[in-house]
């Protein structure tokens, strides 16, 4: 039965499509699609002789990709002007900073939200300043607004009211709830990288930490494969440049995810052919096999497969992110809030 | 120190017009804006460097007679908040 | 199975065989499309896995998914497939400026009737198809930005409530879908474009006039002035803002070129005839 691999073939290794008929390219497509890497793929077949209806398709992707790419760095920019007068540094994330900075992870790349992190001890005046400029709170419920505000590492999405799009304002890349890792904030900013007046980027190595501890910790593996495709664009980066690797093992250290970044590096290894170190990324674990088939848990109509596992892993990313009572209520009230709205 | 207002390069923007308004698309942003005057005056006027309020009223008066300093301001104002102006 | 109208091929799925059967009898007059790749994938699927069969119920789902789409009953699978289809093209497009329009041609130009659901526009559309007029879509007018061309989709019309009865009464009967009853919006049923429209469906046409009808008024005419149109049709379009520039390109050029008029009319009659004595005024 065909899985997500068929899809992770393709973007490591585009000639690979010049062989498919149509029930091929059906599947490729909308597993592309299912898994936001659409606008990846068409950038890796750049160039192919691929059939018209897939040249449209991911034409299409692309200027989706575009328009998103424009939305994000201008709500960087707003986001900038508003805690300019403050000096208030803004660090961009994931996606936002892979275009800002004109990596090859942000050539195609479908981006959601602008994520940016800001220090901690700032976050309250950068919440005032962005309130007063416009930005309005995407209505949560009151419940969820506590937990946001307690628990994790960002505040609660905020919407600008005169734009539509989104921007999650971080104070750290794993919330101080969760069970492994304890990410260094103050490191994270101490070695961030300036673009250019008040916004930044984390640093190579701590970027590949963040998209490491996004794929485990952060999520529910969920878009699992479109995070690894990450991690291989950043490693074939930044790996050519010097201490590159004796980086990464210091900061995988330092914000405890070593495991994870290990991991990371492995299924990259496996998925991608990316070139990396195998003194990081050493023995492969049983549980790989776990995580290596939920990543790939796709067919070829783009629906996501092995829903068993899907469930144990959302209660692990939830796991992984509050010790267990709380999970039980916050999982508990969820449960009863959803009743309540049918 | 005095706050000084600039405005995007000539190319940064693309304009039609319609009747007595301007339909203005901004690249930077992706926003489409429909502006009504002074707008597009204060907007060729901030393109060229940035200027203070009493610089820009000033230039506003001489190269296109635009006279009502409050239409001015709130215009001013307007662009900002909608990000075609930026401040330093 | 799979299915193309005008630029855009569909590959629908389905956890059931019944709307599939629907589709292939309501698309039966349209060619099969030489190449099965499909521009967007749709998928019909239970709600809950038991709800295969028990209370059976359809999630739309595909390549572009809205969250608040609530489920539809079995029976409506058609209904279904065609909100999906409509979904995908609407979220997902990015080759034509989209406008929630209706639009049919002659010689070579196209008439485009614009406007929100009930101001009759899919009706009007319909019978001027039945009236020498060549069908050109129904729910999305497909503006070429390059070229400001519309290119045809001519999708089977929904039909609701009055005007199901006006439109039998126009058309032979083997033109028409299956009757839904009790759907989101009343009484539905499906009206297949004419063979000819079918049969041309890749031939573009120049977009000549833009009409806002308004059903259930006094007869009345009045220019839309451009910068109005500009922002009606924004709104009307489920992709400008996509587009980016291109789409400010494409929309600019279009209100330049094309005439709008706001057409209120109390029965389709009076619509026609003043549809055909607009028309004729433009020479």
């Amino acid at each position: 039965m065909m899985d997500a691999r068929h899809l992770a073939k393709a973007l490591a290794d585009p000639p690979y499509v010049l062989g498919l008929d149509d029930r091929g390219w059906a599947a490729l497509l909308a597993m592309a699609q299912a898994e936001r890497l659409a606008g990846s793929l068409a950038v890796r077949l750049d160039g192919l002789p691929i059939p018209a209806v897939a040249r449209e398709v991911l034409r299409n992707a692309l200027v989706t990709a575009e328009t998103g790419r424009i939305r994000a760095l201008w709500e960087a920019e707003m986001a900038r002007r508003a805690l300019a007068p403050l000096r208030i540094p803004v660090i961009l994330l994931k996606g936002t900073a892979f275009v800002a900075a004109g990596l090859d992870a942000g050539r195609g790349r479908l981006i959601g939200d602008c994520d940016i992190l800001v220090p901690r001890d700032r976050i309250a005046e950068a919440e005032a300043a962005l309130l007063a400029a416009g930005w309005e709170w995407v209505k949560p419920d009151p419940y969820d607004d506590t937990y946001y505000r307690t628990y994790m590492h960002e505040l609660p999405p905020l919407i600008h009211k005169d734009r539509d799009a989104m921007i999650d304002v971080h104070h750290n890349i794993l919330p101080p709830t969760a069970r492994t890792g304890r990410a260094d904030a103050a490191a994270l900013i101490a070695g961030a990288m300036p673009l250019n007046e008040g916004l930044f980027t984390l640093s190579p190595e701590d970027m590949l930490v963040h998209a490491a501890a996004h794929l485990f910790a952060d999520g529910d593996l969920a878009g699992g494969l479109r995070n690894v495709w990450d991690i291989d664009r950043l490693i074939r980066e930044h790996a050519e440049i010097e201490g590159y690797w004796q980086r990464l093992v210091e900061a995988a250290r330092r914000h405890g995810l070593v495991a994870h970044v290990s991991r990371a590096l492995r299924l990259t290894h496996h998925l991608f052919d990316t070139p990396v170190d195998a003194f990081l990324a050493y023995l492969p674990r049983r549980s790989d096999v776990a995580f290596m088939s939920r990543i790939l848990a796709r067919d070829r109509w783009g629906r996501e497969t092995q829903k068993a596992l899907r469930f144990a892993f959302y209660v692990r990313s939830h796991w992984i992110r509050m010790p267990s009572l709380m999970l039980a209520r916050h999982l508990w009230t969820k449960w009863r809030t959803r009743q309540r709205s049918r | 120190m005095m706050l000084r207002y600039a405005a995007p390069p000539p190319g940064a923007c693309l304009r039609d017009e319609a009747e007595g308004l301007t339909l203005l698309y901004h690249r930077a942003s992706g926003q489409t804006h429909i502006l009504i005057e002074p707008a597009p005056h204060i907007l060729d006027a901030l393109a060229d460097a940035p200027m203070t309020e009493g610089e820009l009223l000033a230039t506003l008066a001489a190269a296109f007679e635009v006279n009502q300093a409050e239409a001015v301001g709130e215009r001013l104002a307007e662009l900002v908040a909608a990000g075609l102006v930026s401040t330093s | 199975m799979t299915l193309a109208c005008g630029p855009v091929t569909f590959r629908i799925g389905s956890d059931w065989a019944a709307p599939i059967k629907a589709l292939d009898a309501l698309y039966s007059d349209y060619p099969k499309p030489q190449s099965t790749i499909p521009h967007f994938t749709v998928r019909l699927e239970a709600t809950r896995w038991w709800r295969r069969w028990i209370a059976p119920s359809i999630a739309i789902s595909g390549d572009f998914r809205l969250p608040e789409v609530a489920p539809l009953a079995l029976g409506m699978g058609l209904l279904a497939a065609e909100m999906a289809m409509n979904l995908q093209v609407a979220l997902g497009d990015r080759r034509f400026l989209l406008i929630h329009a209706a639009s049919v041609e002659k010689d070579g130009k196209a008439l485009i009737l614009t406007g929100e659901s009930g101001s009759g526009k899919s009706t009007l559309a319909a019978m001027l198809a039945l009236k020498g007029w060549r069908f050109i879509g129904d729910e999305f007018a497909l503006i070429e930005p390059a070229t400001g061309l519309i290119y045809p989709f001519p999708r089977p019309t929904s039909l609701k409530n009055d005007a199901i009865a006006a439109i039998l009464a126009l058309a032979p009967a083997d033109r028409f879908g299956p009757l839904l009853r009790d759907t989101p919006k009343g009484d539905l049923r499906h009206l297949v474009p004419p063979s000819d429209a079918i049969a041309r469906m890749h031939e573009p046409a120049r977009p000549t006039l833009l009409l806002y009808p308004r059903f259930g008024a006094k007869a009345a005419v009045r220019d839309v002035g451009k910068a109005e149109n500009f922002v009606r049709l924004t709104q009307a379009s489920t992709n400008y803002v996509a587009l980016g520039e291109t789409g400010f390109q494409a929309l600019t050029r279009f209100v330049s070129d094309v005439p709008a008029i706001a057409v209120d009319y109390p029965d389709s009659a009076t619509a026609i005839r003043t549809v055909n004595r607009l028309w004729k005024a433009l020479g």
